[in-house]
């Protein structure tokens, strides 16, 4: 099976919610030379647009692990506000 | 004159029906404020546990049956909807809980058949073993948690406790330097006692100061739920009804990044994933995504879910070696938030010890109310009690296992090295060699360091 992240995405049911619950320091994210967050987010939320990196919110997982795994500490990581985000049917 | 001003029949029915629209408008909205301003008015709860997993259920559950006034807060929809792991639960520690609980709860398969493969480029040796002795008692069921955790909380509703749904925790309240309650949005609740048991990155434990989060402390896993007819997983893994298959995979699957792949068998479904250690997979500059990808594309793996319907992925973080503190004034901390999990390498278990130190916690706040002493000190009976049982006996036996676990070797070398010999025993092309002689040719030059590793291992596992 080779399916790409954003179909994987599409199967899942999200409660999209207005407000971000993750924020990223872009300024520190400039510093940065690895960017290992466009590879280690397992749902590829982490992107690169015209050498900046961009945190799409939407289709996370909320597994939280760029709360720990940023080496330089630029993600602000909350869960999103009560009932919004994603609900798993299976788990 | 107006049809409401008339009399006779034609008004009675006229004002029936705007008495039923006007109840069918109010009254769901009327029943909202009273449970909302019911569990305001309640002025103290006994217990707040925040997060209605495994860990928080086991609590509740325990304490409202001794008749305790618990509120357990849930941000998902549903208890489970952020729930994922990849499909075990070991039955031993719920089944005191719950005695026989397999006979009600929402369980897929009983474990029987346990595989262990380890894949080179291009050949793999598996490690199958089948044993009914695991039936009775049974040892392990897979689950899928969305429906597991549901259950699991209504069992704990039905004992008493109160659950509300979709509400985040965002903050603990504190009075002179103790923890006496939650925070939600503009709600402040007060508790004489509150567990976090809001999961691996518990942001409860983090804001009681009792957790540090560092990358080197977590793998992360990836899974896929691919669909599948009952009686075709039957046959392909050679199973009885009811019965289920527990495979985990080890070397080329994770691109020899310490980890590890698993495939679980459910009912009508494969619960398929990856996990690997987050820090060595950075330094792999490996995209985690590609990993999942090249498992399911695997000829081996292919086979397995040839035809079946990819419904669900998942992903989760795992605190492999995450220990926090274990209890502050006013809290307790339980399951995958304490960092409470056990990898042996075969048997992965966090489960059934978040289960074993709900029940723990809540043992230690029935001690606590007996004396109404919430301090620090009355709440470390909850750390003696985890030392009493298997919980914190097992963390201990297995403390060198999660260092043990990230050589390299085990996934690179290892694997190679046993797939390799296989592959001479097998081959017929000309003069054979014992298979002593065919092991020392293959381990020429390892040998020291092959040694080295096993006395760690032994020590470790």
């Amino acid at each position: 099976m080779n399916i790409s992240i954003e179909d994987q995405l599409g199967l899942i049911s999200f409660e999209v919610d207005k407000e971000k619950h993750i924020k990223v320091e872009i300024s520190i994210c400039r510093q940065c030379v690895d960017k290992p967050c466009l590879k280690f987010c397992p749902s590829k939320r982490f992107t690169l647009e015209k050498g900046e990196i961009i945190h799409n919110y939407e289709g996370c997982l909320e597994c939280g692990s760029c709360k720990f795994a940023c080496p330089k500490g630029a993600v602000d990581f909350s869960y999103p506000r009560g009932g919004y985000g994603v609900y798993y049917k299976y788990g | 004159m107006p049809f409401w001003k008339k009399e006779g029949p034609s008004l009675r029915a006229c004002n029936f029906v705007i008495c039923v629209l006007f109840l069918v408008v109010t009254l769901p909205r009327c029943v909202h404020l009273w449970l909302k301003n019911s569990i305001k008015m309640s002025e103290k709860f006994d217990v707040i546990i925040v997060g209605a997993g495994p860990a928080g259920c086991a609590a509740a559950y325990s304490l409202a049956k001794t008749g305790f006034n618990v509120l357990m807060v849930e941000r998902g929809k549903y208890p489970g909807a952020k729930n994922v792991m990849g499909g075990r639960l070991y039955a031993y520690a719920l089944n005191r809980l719950v005695p026989d609980f397999w006979k009600e709860a929402p369980v897929e398969r009983c474990v029987t058949h346990e595989k262990l493969t380890l894949l080179s480029d291009k050949s793999s040796v598996t490690l199958d073993f089948q044993d009914k002795e695991l039936l009775e008692p049974p040892n392990s069921f897979t689950i899928l948690r969305a429906r597991f955790d549901q259950w699991f909380a209504s069992k704990a509703v039905e004992a008493g406790a109160t659950l509300i749904s979709n509400i985040r925790v965002d903050d603990l309240l504190w009075k002179d330097k103790k923890i006496t309650g939650i925070v939600a949005g503009t709600d402040k609740l007060e508790a004489n006692i509150v567990i976090a048991a809001d999961g691996a990155v518990s942001l409860m434990a983090e804001k009681a100061g009792l957790k540090k989060f560092l990358a080197k402390g977590f793998a992360i896993g990836m899974k896929e739920i691919i669909e599948l007819p009952e009686k075709t997983i039957e046959e392909r893994f050679n199973l009885v009804s009811g019965e289920g298959t527990a495979q985990l995979f080890i070397g080329q699957c994770t691109r020899q990044i310490p980890g590890g792949a698993f495939v679980y068998t459910n009912r009508t479904s494969l619960s398929l994933g990856i996990v690997v250690y987050i820090n060595q997979l950075i330094e792999s500059k490996v995209e985690a995504y590609e990993l999942m990808r090249e498992f399911n594309s695997n000829p081996a793996i292919a086979k397995l879910i040839a035809g079946g319907k990819l419904v669900e992925y998942s992903v989760h973080v795992i605190p492999e070696s995450s220990r926090t503190g274990l209890y502050t004034d006013g809290l307790l901390v339980v399951g995958d938030a304490a960092g409470l999990l056990v990898n042996s390498g075969i048997t992965l278990r966090g489960m059934d010890m978040a289960i074993a130190s709900g029940m723990a916690a809540a043992e230690a706040v029935k001690i606590a109310m007996g004396k109404n002493d919430f301090s620090k000190k009355s709440l470390s009976h909850y750390e003696y009690l985890l030392k009493q049982d298997f919980v914190l006996k097992d963390m201990h036996t297995f403390r060198r296992s999660p260092g043990f676990l990230q050589n390299t070797r085990l996934y690179s070398l290892y694997p190679e090295l046993v797939c390799r010999l296989f592959h001479r025993l097998a081959l017929v092309k000309g003069p054979k060699k014992r298979l002593f002689d065919e092991l020392l040719e293959e381990t020429k030059g390892k040998r020291v360091q092959m040694v080295w590793d096993l006395i760690k291992g032994l020590r470790a596992l």
